[in-house]
This record gives C-alpha cells, structure tokens and sequence, in this order.
C-alpha cells in the first residue's frame, strides 16, 4: 500500500478510463456488439484501480506517513483517526482524488444498474462518463499529484486547521462531491441521446432516477455545509453567499430544474432540447463551480490551495467537457423534434413555470457570483456583490415560485383549468390566511412574514395534493390505504420534497427574528435572553487529544425551570497554534439555544468571560427541510417505476402511450 | 411515435436557424471561458488581482491627521506633508506583519534617494522601535497610528501598504502589496517620473 | 515563480493569521451602543459594509481587527446622529465601493441589478413564442407528404 502503489493504480485508471472513452463509443458507432460489450468492464476495472488509489493515500495518512507530502502539509501524529481518515480529502490534491473516485463509482453504477439499456445507449454513457473521469485523472497526475513525495520525512506533519477537525466537515465533502458529480450521469445521458440524435420517454425515464439522486446528495450536501458553519463559526451564521455556496446552490437550482423539466420529458415527450441542456448546463455548472473556487478568480473565505498555473490545467479541461458538449448541443439539438402539444395551463405549463422560475434565480446568483471578477477584468474597478444583494435579488423570484409549488401537482396533464384546482385547495388557503395572521403577529418585517406564510402554503397544498389522491375525507380509510399502496411512491416522493422546501423556507423566515446578546460576565452571573435566563456557573480547563480546552458551565433557566446545561468550550490547538470556538446548542425542535464562550478578561483570581447567546427560533427546521427534500428524493427513487434498470425502450414508451 | 429524424422534407434554413439559436449557450461558454483564462493569464503575469481592493484616495490631497513620535523618529501631521516641496513615500508598517519585516530592506535601498515617512499602525510602540533597531531604520520620520483610525482615513485595509505624496499633499499612486515586488517597485518609478522625482 | 510562491505564502500567513478571530466575531460587548435602537441600526449598516481583509463577510460578521475598528467607528458616526446613507458614503469615500456588499445601481452594474428582470422577462418571451409557434398547429405537409397521401386515399 506504498504511496508510489498508489499513483500507479492512478495512472492505470487513467488507462482504464481512457479506453473506456474511446472502444464503447466508437463500437456503438460501429454497431460492434463486442466492443460496446467491454464498456461495463472498463468502468468496474476503472473504479477498482480508483478505490485502489484512494485506500494507499487513506493508508498512509493513518499509518502517519509524512514523506508524503500532502500528508505532511495536513496530518500530524496526535489527530484522532476519523480526522486522519476525512483530512484525506480536506486538502486540494485529496478531494479531487475523491472527486475522480466518486465519477468512477458513477461509471460503475451506470454498469451496474444500467443492464436494461440498449446497448448502444448504454456504452455511449459510460464511454462518456469515462472520457470526463481520463480528464480529471489526468489534472491529479499532472498538477495535483496526491502522492507527491519528500526527502526526508520529517517526524510529524503540520497539522490539519482546528475549523477543519470537526464531524460535520468529515462527511460534507464527500456527500457533496457525491452530488455534484452524480450530475455526470445525466450529463451523460444528454451527450449520448445527442449523438444518437434521440430523444424519448424512455429517454427521461432513464435519466430522472439519476438527476434525483444526485440532487437528493447535493441538497444534503448544502445543509451539512450550512448546518457546520451554523454551529462551528460560532455566530449562529448558516449562509453567507459566499462564492463556494454559490458554486453548490447554483447546481442545485438547474438540478431542479432538471428534475422537472425530465417529468415533463418522460409524461409528455416535450421540452426535450430544454432538458439536455439542462442536463449539459447542471453538470457544466459543477465542474466550473468546484474548480473555479480553487483556481483563486473568486473571492471565498474558503481556503483552498489556490494556484492559477492549476487554474489553467482546469480551465483547459473545462474548454473540452463544457465546450465540446454544448458545440454538439448546438450541432445535434435542432434535429430533435418537437414533442406533445399542451396548453399553457397545465400540469406541463406549471412545470415550464417552475423551470423559468428557478433558472431566473439561478442566473442571478450566477450573475451576482461571477460580477466581481469580470467588472474587474472589464473596467478595472474593484466591486464587492454579497448578502444584501443575494437577498433582494433572489427573494421576489422566490416568491412566485413558492405561490405556484401550491398549484403545480394539481394540474391536470395536456389542459387545465386552474377553478376545479383551486377550489380544492381552500382548506390550505384558509390555513395559509390563519399562518398570515399569526406571522403579522409574531414576526417583524414584510419578507419573513410572506415568505412564513407561502411556506404554510406550500406545505398545506401538498399535503392537500397527497390527500386528494389517497381520496382522504371522500372514500373510507380502507380504500384510502388501498389507493395508497397503489399510488406510485414518486407522487409521495415530489409532495414529501415540497413539504420540505416548505419546513426549510419557514425555518429561514422565522430564524431571521433570533436574538442574541453578547456579555461580559463574573462566574455566578446571569442574563436574560428571549425570557430564559443564562447563568454562568463555572468555568474550568478539560485538556483533549491535540488541544486544551476552556470549558464552560451555563445554566439555562425558563420560569425557574432548569432548562438545561450547555458547556461550550474554547480550544488552543498545540500544532497550529490556533483556537476554535466549540459552540453548544440546546434544542427543543422550535427554537436553539445557543451559546459560545470567547476571551477571558481581568485578574485570574476574579476573571470575566465574553459570552455570546443565542436565541434562534425555527434554526433547526432550516436543515430538517432539507433532510425531508433528500427524503423524498429516496423516496421516489424507491419507486419500482423510477429504479435504475428501466424497461426497454420499447416497452417503456407503449407504458407512456398508455397513461 | 413519431419520428426522431429529421425529414429530408423539413426546411433547411429553419435547422441553420435552430442551429444558430442553440449555438447560443456555446457562445456564452466560449466567452466566459477566453474571459477566465485572461483573468488566470493576468493573474500569473501579476497584471490581474482579483482580491485588490482599490483605493480611491489616489488623485485626493492625504487626509487630515496628526500622528504622535513613534522612537526613533518624529511623529507628523497632514500639514507637513503638505509644506513638502519634493515626493515622499508614506508607509503604513507593524512589527508583528510578516511581509512589512519582508520588505524593510527594499525600504532601506528606497531612501537613498526617496525619503520615506513611516507610519507604525497598531503597533506597541516599544516593539516598532525594536524592529526598526533590529531590521534598520528606512524612515525619516515617524508616527505612531496606535488605533489604527488614521489609516482608516487612508484607506488602508492591511499593512504594508504605500502612498507616494507628490508636492503639495496629493496622493497619487498607492500599493497595498511590499515594496519587495520589483512589479511594484516599477510602478513606483514611473509615478515618480510623473511627479518629476528622480 | 518566485514571486509567485511569496504571495501564496504571504497568503497562507494571511490565512493562519486570520483565522483564530475567524472563530468570533464580536468578541467584546463593550462595543455595542448602549441605545438598542442605535445599536439596531450599527448592526443593519454594518451588514452592509465588507470586511475587507477577510473577503466575504460584513465586518459585522467578521472577527479581524480591522473589521472591529470599522464596527465602532460606524458605531461613533451611529451616536452622533448620522443617517444610514452618511456612514456608507464616509465609508465609500475611504475605501472605494468595494466595501460595500450590494453595489450601488450604475451603468456598470446595471446587468447585474437588472439580471432578475431580464432572466425572467427572457424566459417568459422564449416560453411565449414557443407556446404560439405551437399553437399554429402542425407545420403544413411537405409535397412528399402530399403525394403519399394521396397515393393512400387514391389506394382505397
């Protein structure tokens, strides 16, 4: 398990890869049934020789081994093994290894999963999937060589930075990574159908399950993020529109809109050029977002490696994915033939609603993301486009959005009227009228109040969608539980994620009233927060594997009650000479209570401590809503409809026809 | 089901239209992407820097202040500067800044022939005294910004950073990066030139 | 390359520095305005500002020293009575529009302030024109077509 191991199964999965993007694709060509046979094969091998490559650097940063020099620059004796195991990809040269693995774990799925292809179809996707992982093999072995050695090793490495070492940060680089690139697969799909020049039902049934999936990881991915910078900057902050945010939420957005528009594909065969260049565009958005981060254009507080000689490696690479995939667009595209008509009230209506909708929003953070540099470039000024501009240029696109979520699954296919629909959703209109009255109340400010209010309505509408089609309150329970087995689970699956965009949007809207407080105090003295009452208790010294710990003691009291005990602690980390805050928090489900201790003050025989308390209502709504989205993603990829190994073809647009 | 292909029947001119409007997005790409590779190019060349902050104070007469001593040297005020009647550099330095240590020696082959008026910011005024006593002394004058509210004024957002001050008290060139980049270095001269220093 | 290598260290140290105060934020409540009202609205102006030695956040957010000399200083100008609009233009005419996190609407921002309208007024027009070239019905038949129609009625 050497490190020189190591980059030698690299490089041979570069081989593998390199041979998986050239035989399948030019045996489908061919029609040569043998070479697109080999396609699978090639990918499995590939991803062996990957894992291969991944489990050397994981073993030498267990096993301490610091003539290697990425290990040496991020790992040191006394930091705990899981840190070891995640500081793996908590550097540049790790995490695009794992980024490769993760695209050759695609490739091997599609191998896997994908034996009800047509064979042609099939070796095209993986043939293209392999062509993308060869390009990145191929940046790890030339400019970001993980396994890069030094002479001599020294005794103990630099250490990892105290932010990093935290469980949290451990599993959101790869279940991000896990989303961005699960794109890839669609992304596949699209250049494939365009090669074939075809696209069908079948088509957008193949590819949904996949653009679920790896939107169901993203959008995990981007809470985990969000939840560790909640409870680890320690200033109750959870999004900050920084470029690297950015970078995962713009994905996510045209990944929805992918998710969509592929319904409307595989129902109705219409929006068919829109959805691969979606596809193209969600998977273009990945890859520029992660590497243009890293390549030093974008302002981030994020900090990466950041080396522009790299930059020029990516955006060579770039060039030929993104450019050589919409070149084929423009080329093949516009022999694509146009699909079933549909009036613009319509469930497809609603869908192309949905899609202008998030893509408008998904070009303004764009926008607002990319303006810095290139107002820079242009005109030599130097400006600055942060949260306040994100806000109010995202918001109001928001807003239509959610008012037409409530809509949407209502309407029937092909022609609607929008009367029927709304009169069934009177009960979650008078709920939504009762949510804006409360809100007037009990919130301050008119964004928080409208957006809490759709939030209700989004989650009432659905939930009155569900019961409409389970026939709650019309049939009795029996047959409602009869219906409710025979209902596809992808109809559970689409009401679960809207319900949770609706619990997601109220946590935002309510969490925007929190409170906090910051002060000075002697042990023994208390504070009042929100109606409970902070009493520091005591104050003492806990020492800890790599760093020694000023622990407090809080005491949290409401109406006299003891509420709870929360220590949050400060660390000075040995290597780095570094500290972190370890923030505690106290939930009860509505509301966190949340605390930090920061500097100590005066004589150390009566000292005082800085405290920072929090009060944040709804906080822990914000990533409940968006574990129920990814839920109902799972949900609906549980579907015996939507599994992976799809019917054929044939078989599957007759299934079409007939619905 | 109907067909994919496209019918030898269909009009032409409407797939070269297609074609066109669809090209669109590879366009957009291609721009953004010779744009990138400018902002990449520039930013290995030196010429490009995303992460500069522009200071608008050059082309501006320095702002009001009045510093006090900063040992070895005399502090001074916006007046002073002004009563100059030859260019001087004004740098903004700290004892505990690692690139202002870094650049203390090209400070020190600089004013031989451009006196340089330092300004410690946020500093103890015994440990800038100690660094000047330690790295050498390229200041002709001093004064200590203990607060750091006078840089403010400057617009400074980080030390080192450098202000020539033309005849008269006007600002008119500024680096926020060391002295010790000969890019830097260059484009001081040519300011200097401007202003009819050596 | 040299040089190169420098900045980047320079940017490391940049980075190891900065990041014990990256941790917190306010640290010290004696910075804090005693009016709630005043402090309220420091608060609001000073999510507007930029830190700007620690790139992406509002010197309200950041904990670098030099975020916390613009916190009181906004703090100051807070107490003395001055509108939301006096504090940033004191702050603008220092260090340039730079500082401020939404930039002020002008020519040269124009694309990015208007992005919202124009993204959906496009997608809007484009979603239009394709409903109405559709509603124009099928495309009439070509003459290969014709002829084959009328062999097929011609056959019966």
């Amino acid at each position: 398990m050497s490190p020189e191991l190591g980059r030698f199964a690299l490089a041979l999965a570069c081989v593998f890869a390199l041979a998986q993007a050239i035989l399948p694709i030019w045996g489908a060509r061919r029609r040569d049934r043998r070479l697109m046979a080999i396609a699978p094969g090639l990918a499995i091998g590939q991803l062996i020789a990957l894992l291969a490559s991944f489990l050397c650097l994981v073993n030498a940063a267990v096993t301490n081994d610091f003539s290697v020099s990425n290990i040496l620059e991020n790992s040191s004796v006394t930091k705990p093994l899981l840190y070891k195991i995640s500081g793996v990809w908590g550097n540049h040269e790790g995490s695009v290894l794992l980024w490769t693995l993760i695209l050759g774990l695609c490739g091997a799925a599609v191998a896997a999963f994908g034996r009800n292809l047509p064979s042609a179809l099939r070796a095209r996707v993986i043939g293209v999937l392999g062509g993308v992982a060869a390009g990145f093999e191929l940046f790890c072995l030339i400019t970001s060589d993980p396994f890069d050695r030094v002479w001599p090793a020294p005794l103990d490495g630099q250490g990892m930075n105290p932010l990093l070492q935290d469980p949290g940060l451990a599993f959101h680089p790869p279940i991000l990574y896990t989303g961005y690139v699960g794109f890839a697969v669609p992304f596949a799909f699209a250049i494939a159908a365009l090669m074939e020049g075809r696209v069908d039902a079948a088509w957008g049934r193949w590819v949904r399950p996949w653009a679920v999936a790896a939107w169901a990881f993203l959008t995990c991915g981007i809470a985990l993020g969000s939840w560790w910078s909640y409870y680890v900057l320690g200033w109750g902050g959870y999004w900050f529109w920084d470029p690297v945010e950015n970078a995962s939420l713009i994905p996510w957005l045209s990944g929805t809109a992918l998710m969509h528009s592929a319904i409307v594909v595989e129902k109705r065969e219409a929006l068919k050029i829109w959805t691969v260049l979606l596809a193209i565009g969600t998977f273009s958005f990945s890859l520029s977002g992660t590497f243009l981060v890293r390549s030093g254009i974008l302002n981030s507080v994020h900090a990466f490696a950041q080396d522009p000689a790299r930059g020029i490696f990516i955006l060579a690479l770039l060039g030929v994915v993104i450019g050589g995939s919409l070149a084929l667009f423009a080329w093949r595209a516009p022999s694509l033939t146009t699909g079933g008509l549909f009036a613009p009230v319509s469930r497809e209506g609603s869908l192309v609603l949905n899609n202008i909708l998030l893509c408008s929003i998904c070009a303004v953070v764009l926008t607002g993301t990319m303006y810095p540099p290139f107002m820079s470039l242009l005109f030599g000024k130097t400006i600055s486009v942060g949260k306040p501009f994100f806000d109010a240029a995202t918001i109001p696109l928001a807003i239509p959005l959610f008012i037409f979520m409530g809509f949407g699954p209502m309407l029937p296919w092909k022609r609607a009227q929008l009367w029927p629909v709304m009169k069934r959703l009177w009960v979650a209109a008078l709920a939504t009228l009762a949510a804006f009255a409360v809100t007037m109340i009990g919130l301050s400010g008119l964004l928080p109040i409208l957006c809490a209010t759709l939030a209700v309505w989004v989650i009432t509408s659905s939930l009155t969608d569900l019961a409409g089609r389970l026939g709650l309150f019309r049939v009795s329970l029996g047959q409602s539980f009869q219906r409710a087995k025979s209902l596809p689970r992808s109809a559970f699956g689409a009401g679960l994620a809207h319900i949770g965009v609706g619990v997601s949007v109220l946590g935002l809207a309510v969490m925007s009233q929190a409170q906090h407080k910051i002060v000075e105090v002697h042990v023994g003295q208390s504070e009042q927060l929100a109606g409970y009452e902070w009493t520091l208790t005591g104050v003492r010294n806990v020492p800890g594997p790599n760093y020694t710990a000023m622990e407090a003691t809080i005491e949290i009291r409401h109406d006299g009650h003891l509420v709870t005990v929360m220590h949050p602690s400060k660390r000075s980390f040995n290597t780095q000479n570094q500290t972190t805050t370890e923030v505690s928090i106290h939930t009860n489900g509505l509301a966190d209570l949340y605390g930090v201790i920061g500097d100590k003050h005066g004589p150390d025989d009566n000292p005082t401590y800085v405290l920072r308390l929090h009060y944040n209502p709804l906080a822990p709504w914000m990533w409940f809503g968006a574990l129920i989205m990814a839920m109902g993603g799972a949900l609906s990829l549980s579907d015996r409809r939507m599994r992976v190994g799809a019917p054929r073809r044939a078989v599957a647009s007759d299934v079409v026809a007939a619905e | 089901m109907n067909s994919e292909e496209v019918s030898p029947g269909d009009d032409r001119k409407s797939v070269t239209r297609r074609r066109l409007l669809l090209g669109v997005p590879m366009v957009g790409a291609g721009v953004c992407g010779v744009a990138f590779w400018k902002m990449l190019s520039g930013m290995q060349a030196g010429s490009f820097n995303p992460h500069d902050i522009n200071a608008p104070v050059t082309g501006r007469p320095v702002p009001d202040f009045t510093l006090p001593d900063q040992p070895p040297g005399t502090g001074f005020a916006a007046a002073d500067l002004k009563a100059l009647t030859a260019p001087v550099l004004v740098n903004f330095f700290a004892s505990w800044c690692i690139p202002c240590i870094a650049e203390m020696e090209a400070l020190l082959a600089l004013q031989k022939h451009l006196p340089i008026w330092g300004i410690a910011y946020k500093d103890k005024i015994e440990n800038a005294t100690g660094l000047l006593k330690h790295a050498g002394n390229p200041y002709s004058r001093i004064g200590s910004d203990r607060n750091g509210r006078v840089a403010i004024d400057w617009g400074v957002s980080g030390v080192p950073e450098s202000f020539l001050i033309a005849p008269g008290g006007l600002i008119v060139w500024h680096s926020a990066a060391g002295l010790d980049n000969s890019e830097v270095r260059d484009g001081l001269n040519a300011a200097l030139k401007a202003v009819g220093g050596r | 390359m040299n040089r190169l290598l420098r900045t980047g260290l320079a940017g490391a140290m940049v980075v190891l520095l900065s990041a014990p105060v990256v941790a917190l934020a306010v640290d010290d409540p004696s910075e804090m305005l005693s009016d709630p009202k005043q402090e309220s609205r420091a608060e609001a102006i000073g999510a507007q500002l930029r830190c700007l030695v620690c790139q992406n956040e509002s010197i309200e957010d950041s904990g670098a020293t030099l975020a916390r000399d613009l916190r009181t200083v906004v703090r100051e100008h807070v107490a003395k009575g001055e509108s939301n609009q006096q504090v940033i233009d004191w702050m603008v005419a220092r260090y340039g529009n730079f500082i401020r996190l939404s930039p002020p609407v002008t020519v040269a921002t124009l694309l990015l302030w208007g992005m919202p309208v124009l993204a959906l007024i496009m997608g809007l027009v484009a979603a239009a024109l394709a409903f109405r070239r559709r509603r124009s019905g099928p495309a009439p038949l070509s003459e290969a077509e014709q002829t084959r129609l009328k062999e097929l009625s011609d056959g019966h």
